[in-house]
């Protein structure tokens, strides 16, 4: 409901509130009022078919068992066999701990790139912007690959660094502590980029007088920062950690290429999780119960997030 | 910042210096593990783990691409990827274009709801409906096809909500005279609305490129035959043997990242400018 706004300021905030009753005296009959279905109707229908159907389909499967090809009729069983699940728990504490470690460290670099990539100080910005932004486009597979390759534990070139300064090699994949340690990296890696950029447009956006008046009532480079920069960056945080938690809740290709959800199911996720669930047990009717938990979660989360953000205001 | 006095200006010329060189030293965490890759896809598996790591190319790029053709049909896979990334970029293209232009520049009866729905998207994860998409391509008989690989991700709602959002800077006006022409609503959204939408043409052309190219959880599920596997998921079948060889891999690793290394070097500022438009307004 709340969305009907923003589509309706985004059509209406032009001069000229006149758009719709002209439209209606032009009068070009039912083709002209048809004309906005029109154009809708292939995306929604597409949507419909395959997105809505098989979300409502995956609810109906999870209140079934599967056996072999067979379904019997379990209604909440699914869900309380997930209750008492001990991998579960696990894979939610897994990708609970990602979600309080990494995306905090990874949101506080992004946040000090975006400041370094906007200060007057800074050189060469073009070769920086397009570094940092190069790992976002790089492909899921492609970096967890990559990254895979580097920390190898026999032959990696990130171990052999770790030697050259004179420090011990790490069981990077191998071991469950590291494991995650890997991912949390190559998470950081990719994204870091993709959240500087969001907070470096609301940067330029924040006026320049607001620091300029900061600084000749006296205000240091520290405090301007804490007063005029970051709530300046408000509506940015909020959506980089919105973005964020979602992601890292569906988490997915990461530890299945790179650990393949191991070492001891230290790194599988809820999505991995899932996946093992239906596509390798073949058990539908739980990996949809476990679809269903991720979206309860996913939207609390939405709600909790959304709720503090309103409360500060 | 517009300090000019000399013990401001000489302080500010070594915050320059300091600045400049930190953000290089991070760079280099940025760039060195691309660099390695693209060095690694010229050597073999021996000199790839080899101390201390090669850091020029080699020359057995062309033994690697043999190898990995031989392994896992990689020119097949390479023409699978491409045929689907394309195919999907024109299709997913005019399916975006054409609902962005609708919820831009109209206003119906049912459109906020319409909205919304698109919006859910965002909290229901790609997860959830693998299972009941797989048991559709299953009982479609579209296992291993293009349909069931594109069908499901043609109404992208990044999509649609880029191309909404930049067709809302499209003035009313223009669309009205046109009106008052006699012009009918698809020769005005071809003729007056598509020309000045080319930057935003450019920005969703590439991403739904590289989101094709690079999508694979779904095109694992829906591809079990390895003659229609793309490249995404011909990799990580390649993971799965025992004794992986890191020459092949690692190539064809490389391989993948050259479409969107081509893009971005080239469109960069379309790329940044989407992907602002898609995520900081929606």
């Amino acid at each position: 409901m709340t969305t009907a706004a923003p589509a309706r300021a985004g059509a209406g905030s032009h001069p000229g509130p006149a758009a719709a009753p002209a439209r209606r005296r032009s009068g070009r009959g039912g083709g002209a009022r048809l004309a906005p279905y029109l154009f809708v109707l292939p995306a929604l229908a597409l949507f419909a078919a395959f997105r809505l159907y098989p979300v409502v389909w995956s609810f109906v499967l999870s209140l079934y068992r599967t056996e072999g090809t067979t379904q019997t009729w379990t209604g909440l069983g699914n869900y309380e066999r997930l209750l008492n699940d001990p991998l579960f728990w696990k894979a939610l504490g897994n990708t609970a701990l990602i979600l309080v470690v990494q995306v905090p460290v990874m949101l506080a670099l992004s946040l000090g790139l975006a400041v370094a990539l906007n200060s007057a100080l800074l050189r060469w910005k073009p070769l920086f912007r397009l570094g940092f932004f190069l790992p976002v486009v790089t492909g899921l597979v492609t970096y967890g690959l990559m990254m895979g390759a580097l920390l190898n534990q026999d032959s990696g070139a990130v171990n052999w660094l770790l030697q050259l300064v004179g420090l011990p090699e790490v069981h990077w994949l191998n071991d469950p502590f590291w494991a995650r340690v890997s991912i949390m990296l190559a998470l950081t890696w990719h994204y870091t980029g993709y959240n500087a950029v969001i907070y470096l447009a609301r940067l330029q956006s924040i006026p320049a007088e607001h620091h300029e008046a900061a600084a000749v009532d006296g205000a240091g480079p520290l405090r301007r920062f804490w007063h005029v920069t970051l709530p300046g960056l408000r509506p940015a945080l909020l959506l980089t950690v919105v973005l964020s938690t979602i992601g890292t809740l569906q988490l997915f290709d990461e530890p299945f290429i790179m650990t393949g959800g191991g070492p001891d199911n230290a790194t599988t996720t809820i999505g991995v999780y899932l996946y093992q669930t239906g596509f390798r047990y073949f058990d539908f009717g739980y990996a949809s119960a476990i679809g269903y938990a991720l979206v309860l979660i996913i939207s609390l989360f939405g709600l909790v997030q959304v709720k503090l953000a309103k409360e500060e205001d | 910042m517009a300090a000019t006095t000399s013990p401001a200006f000489r302080a500010s010329r070594r915050g320059q210096v300091l600045l400049t060189a930190g953000m290089l030293a991070l760079l280099a965490f940025t760039v060195a593990p691309l660099y390695w890759l693209a060095i690694a896809s010229t050597h073999t598996s021996h000199d790839i783990f080899g101390r201390p790591p090669k850091l020029l190319p080699g020359g057995e790029l062309g033994t690697n691409l043999g190898n990995l053709e031989e392994s896992v049909g990689f020119g097949r896979v390479v023409l699978n990827s491409l045929m689907l990334s394309v195919t999907y970029t024109v299709l997913g293209g005019i399916v975006c274009t054409l609902a962005g232009y609708g919820f831009a520049k109209f206003r119906f009866r049912g459109q906020g709801l319409m909205f919304s729905v698109l919006l859910l998207a965002l909290v229901v994860p790609t997860q959830l409906t693998i299972v009941p998409l797989f048991k559709m391509m299953v009982n479609l008989d579209w296992l291993n096809t293009y349909q069931a690989v594109l069908l499901p991700n043609l109404a992208l709602p990044f999509g649609i909500f880029l191309m909404r959002q930049s067709m809302s800077a499209l003035p009313d006006e223009l669309l009205q005279a046109g009106r008052i022409d006699g012009c009918g609503e698809l020769r005005l959204f071809l003729r007056i609305a598509l020309p000045t939408m080319r930057p935003a043409l450019a920005a969703l052309a590439m991403f739904l490129f590289l989101f094709q190219w690079n999508d694979f959880l779904w095109p694992l599920i829906a591809l079990r035959d390895p003659a229609s596997y793309t490249v995404p998921v011909a990799l990580a079948a390649l993971t799965g043997s025992s004794d992986v060889d890191y020459g092949q891999l690692l190539t064809g690793t490389a391989v993948a990242a050259v479409p969107m290394a081509v893009l971005f070097l080239f469109l960069q500022k379309h790329f940044v400018s989407g992907m602002l438009a898609g995520a900081v307004k929606q």
